[in-house]
C-alpha cells in the first residue's frame, strides 16, 4: 500500500514540477474558465437588466452553469491532458516499464485533475462574487454533491478519450479537446430537458449532467434539494465509470498485445 | 540461476512474424548481446521481456517471476534504458531522478541521487532542465534513471547510439563497473559490434525474429572464419534466409 501510494506521488510530483516552473500552463487552467465566465456572466447582466426577480434567478442559473459545466471540462481536461504529456514528451515508454499499475497510473491523473481543476476555476469563481454578485459557494452543502458528480462525469469520459488513444495513438488527441464539449448541448447546462425535442431527451436523461444540473437550477430557483436528480445522476455516473473503466482495461490489454504501446505517440 | 529464461517466445504483427519461437537465458551476473539487423526482433524481444508486449507463444520468467502473471514483481526490480525513449524534457535531471525513484520505491532517494550524480558526474547538472541536455548529458541522466533502483537486470537497447566515442567507452566503463559491483544481469540489444564484444561474454545474433547463432564472441569469430564480429554479423546478414 506504501509502495502504491509512493509510485502515485510519484507520477503526482512529475505533474507537480512541471507545473510549478510554467507560468503559462498556470495562466492557461485559468484562462478559458474566466473567459467562458466573462462572456456567459456579462450575457445574464444584459438579459435579466431590470427584469423581475425569476429573469435574475435565471441570470444567476446561467452563471452557475458556467462555471459548474467547466468543472466536468476541467476534469477531464486534467486527466487526458496529462496523460498526453506523457506522449509528447515520449515518457510513456518508461512509465509502462516502471512498476507503476495502470489503476495507479489513473490514480495519479486524478490527483492531477482535481488540482488543474481547483486551480482553473478558482479565479472565475471569485470573479463572478465580484463582477455579478453571484457566490457559487452560496449553494451550501449540494454544492460538494455537484461538484463530485461533475468530478466524476469528467473522469469517465476522460478514461474513455485515453482509452481512444490506446485503440488509435496520438490520432485521437483532438478527442482530448472536444469531446467533452461536443455533449454540451445534451448536457442541458443552461436550460431544463424538455427544451430538446422529444427524440433527444431519453438520450439527454441518460446523461448524468442533465440531473445535475436540473438539481442545481432547482436549488436557485425554488431554493429546494432534489434528492433524486442527485441520486439519479450518481447513478449514471456509477454506471458510465464502470462502463470507461471496462474499455480502459480492454484497451489497455488489447494495445499490450498488438504493440500500441510501443508505438503510441507516433 | 538465470536472471532470465525465456521458453519458445514468438509474436507476430498480422502476417509478418516478429519473432519466432526463441529460447534463451541470461544468467545472473552475466552481460549477454542481442545482436541483428533492423527488423531481427531485438526491440519486439526486449518490449516482451519489459511486458510492454504480450506473446503469442511461449513463456518469460525474469528474476523468477513469471511475466504472464506476475509481471510488477519483475518489474521493480529491472530496469530499462534506450536513446529512443526520452525523459520529461521540462523536468530539472534532479526531479525525474525524483520521479523515477519514486516509481521504483527507491529508499533514502536524496543520498541515492547523490551516489548517481557522483558517479556519472551529473552534480552540475541537476538543476538543468533534461532538454537542455547534449545527447551525451542525456545518455548519462539515462543510464543514471536506469541505475535508481539498483536493478538486478538492466535491459539496454543501443545505450551507446549517436554518442562520441569518448563518452560511449564512459558509458560501457559504467556498466562494466555497475555489473562487476551489483552481479546484476545485462541484456544488450546493439549495432556496436566493438562495444559487444568488449562487454558481452555470449552473443544472441537475430536475423527473421530467430535466433541463428549463438556463442561467446570469440567462438562465433572462430566458427565464422572472420577477424571480428563484425565481420561475423556481416556475414550473417547476407548469408542466405534459412540460415
Amino acid at each position: 500500500m506504501k509502495a502504491s501510494l509512493r509510485r502515485i506521488w510519484g507520477l503526482v510530483y512529475r505533474h507537480l514540477c512541471l507545473y510549478r516552473r510554467s507560468w503559462p500552463r498556470i495562466v492557461e487552467l485559468a484562462y478559458w474558465p474566466t473567459l467562458e465566465l466573462l462572456i456567459w456572466g456579462f450575457t445574464a447582466q444584459f438579459v435579466v437588466h431590470g427584469q423581475a426577480s425569476v429573469a435574475l434567478k435565471a441570470g444567476g442559473a446561467l452563471i452557475g452553469g458556467v462555471l459548474l459545466w467547466e468543472v466536468a471540462l476541467r476534469a477531464q481536461m486534467g486527466v487526458t491532458i496529462s496523460f498526453l504529456e506523457e506522449i509528447w514528451s515520449r515518457n510513456l515508454g518508461h512509465i509502462f516499464v516502471s512498476p507503476l499499475r495502470p489503476s495507479e497510473l489513473v490514480a495519479a491523473l486524478l490527483c492531477v485533475s482535481v488540482m488543474r481543476t481547483m486551480i482553473g476555476l478558482a479565479p472565475a469563481a471569485l470573479l463572478a462574487v465580484f463582477l455579478y454578485a453571484f457566490n457559487i459557494f452560496s449553494l451550501g452543502l449540494p454544492l460538494l454533491l455537484l461538484l463530485l458528480n461533475l468530478m466524476l462525469m469528467g473522469w469517465w469520459m476522460s478514461l474513455g478519450v485515453i482509452a481512444l488513444l490506446f485503440r488509435y495513438g496520438a490520432s485521437a488527441e483532438a478527442l482530448a479537446w472536444t469531446l467533452a464539449f461536443g455533449i454540451t448541448p445534451l448536457a442541458c447546462v443552461f436550460y431544463p430537458v424538455a427544451v430538446l425535442p422529444g427524440w433527444l431527451r431519453p438520450i439527454a436523461k441518460i446523461i448524468p449532467a442533465e440531473h445535475i444540473f436540473s438539481a442545481m437550477r432547482e436549488i436557485l430557483y425554488i431554493n429546494q434539494i432534489n434528492w433524486a436528480q442527485f441520486l439519479w445522476a450518481l447513478g449514471l455516473n456509477g454506471i458510465w465509470m464502470l462502463a470507461a473503466i471496462g474499455i480502459f482495461s480492454l484497451q489497455f490489454r488489447a494495445a499490450r498485445t498488438s504493440g500500441a504501446l510501443i508505438s503510441i505517440g507516433e | 540461476m538465470s536472471a532470465v529464461i525465456v521458453r519458445d517466445l514468438s509474436k507476430c504483427f498480422g502476417a509478418v512474424t516478429a519473432v519466432d519461437r526463441i529460447s534463451f537465458t541470461v544468467p545472473n551476473g552475466a552481460t549477454i548481446g542481442l545482436l541483428g539487423g533492423n527488423g531481427a526482433g531485438k526491440t519486439t524481444t526486449i518490449s516482451m521481456l519489459l511486458g510492454i508486449l504480450v506473446p503469442d507463444q511461449g513463456s518469460i520468467e525474469v528474476l523468477g517471476h513469471d511475466m504472464a502473471h506476475d509481471r510488477f514483481a519483475a518489474l521493480a526490480r529491472m530496469n530499462y534504458s534506450s536513446p529512443y525513449v526520452a525523459l520529461p524534457m521540462r523536468l530539472t535531471v534532479a526531479e525525474n531522478l525524483a520521479v523515477y525513484g519514486h516509481l521504483y520505491n527507491v529508499p533514502d532517494l536524496s543520498t541515492r541521487i547523490s551516489d548517481l550524480a557522483h558517479e556519472f558526474d551529473l552534480k552540475s547538472l541537476l538543476d538543468r532542465r533534461a532538454g537542455a541536455l547534449s545527447a551525451g548529458q542525456k545518455t548519462r541522466v539515462a543510464l543514471a534513471k536506469a541505475l535508481i533502483n539498483r536493478p538486478d537486470l538492466l535491459l539496454l537497447d543501443e545505450p551507446t547510439a549517436s554518442l562520441d566515442p569518448d563518452t560511449a567507452d564512459y558509458v560501457r566503463s559504467r556498466l562494466e563497473a555497475y555489473r562487476a559491483e551489483s552481479g546484476a544481469a545485462i541484456l544488450l540489444a546493439s549495432h556496436n559490434m566493438s562495444e559487444v564484444e568488449r562487454l558481452c561474454s555470449r552473443v544472441l545474433m537475430m536475423k527473421h525474429g530467430k535466433i541463428v547463432d549463438r556463442g561467446t564472441p570469440d567462438a562465433l569469430i572462430a566458427r565464422y572464419g572472420r577477424d571480428d564480429l563484425e565481420q561475423v554479423f556481416v556475414a550473417i546478414a547476407r548469408a542466405a534466409t534459412s540460415a
